[in-house]
């Protein structure tokens, strides 16, 4: 069996639709217990309570930069290859790393303010992040501003090499330039710098349950983004008979 | 209760914002999912 059957929007609908509570389900428990876990988790010495913020944080911003490397792939699929499915799963996953790179720049300044004393900084990765939240806002206003599908496709996949620029920018800033009030890794490995396993915990659950919360979404989005689709067709069809 | 101290405010506002993100965004999907059901549906039934 080739993972490229799933490119038939029909074996796609069959196989999401049987998939699809099970994903719901993991989603739902991995998201609200880590959530719940992490809000009930001690202060911490010099963060307070705000420490807490994390569990949104980090996985919203994580999920930001992977969705966009998904739409990377899907759109590379489609330029390559014409899959017309991967063209829609990137479409469809755009409106949800648009959320999530919200909630990472709203959460981010919502802490920053008590820790750093400011909400906003030109800080190399915060910048990044907030143009990468530019990239969605016009992948998704290319989407709708092209009328023919397989143009909008292309140019948006287009603009999706582009934007893969930032997103991997927004990711591994802090290394290219060492300045700035963000810190490295959340999650370092590092002796000394490791995260306690207090908040480590709680946070791994959360992060599992932002990603199979966005495949959750990118399920039910893509299979609505294949229902238009052949709805459009179906009234084309009707158009010229 | 767990008490958050003088940072409630930060707190249950990033709490507050991002879970009505998040709400507004599966309530968008499943709208409009429901709704290209019910179109084609009846475009399917009409055709």
């Amino acid at each position: 069996m080739s993972i490229w059957e799933y490119a038939n929007p029909v074996k796609f609908m069959r196989t999401s639709g049987a998939v699809l509570p099970w994903v719901v389900a993991g989603a739902a428990v991995c998201t609200v217990t880590g959530l719940v876990w992490g809000f009930s988790t001690p202060d911490d010495y010099r963060q307070g309570s705000t420490v807490k913020i994390v569990f949104l944080h980090v996985p919203a911003a994580m999920m930001a930069i992977n969705i966009w490397v998904m739409m990377l792939v899907t759109s590379l699929i489609w330029l390559i290859r014409r899959h017309h499915v991967s063209a829609l799963a990137a479409k469809a996953a755009a409106p949800i790393g648009a959320v999530m790179t919200v909630i990472g720049l709203i959460t981010g300044a919502v802490w920053g303010q008590p820790m750093w004393g400011t909400w906003w900084e030109w800080d190399p990765r915060l910048t990044s992040f907030l143009i990468l939240l530019l990239f969605y806002i016009g992948y998704i206003a290319l989407w709708s501003a092209v009328e023919d599908p397989d143009s909008a496709a292309d140019l948006t996949g287009v603009l999706c090499l582009v934007g893969s620029v930032f997103a991997l920018l927004s990711r591994y800033a802090v290394f290219f330039w060492n300045q700035g009030l963000h810190q490295g890794a959340s999650l370092s490995v590092q002796s000394g710098e490791r995260m306690s396993a207090v908040y480590r915990y709680p946070l791994y659950l959360t992060m599992l349950g932002f990603g199979l919360l966005f495949l959750s979404l990118l399920l039910v989005r893509t299979r609505t983004e294949i229902r238009r689709r052949r709805l459009a067709a179906l009234q084309a069809r009707e158009m010229r008979a | 209760m767990i008490e958050l101290g003088k940072y409630a405010g930060a707190v249950l506002g990033a709490y507050g914002v991002s879970l009505a993100l998040l709400g507004g965004l599966i309530w968008q999907t499943l709208a409009a999912n429901a709704r290209a059901r019910r179109e084609l549906e009846k475009q399917e039934r009409h055709g």
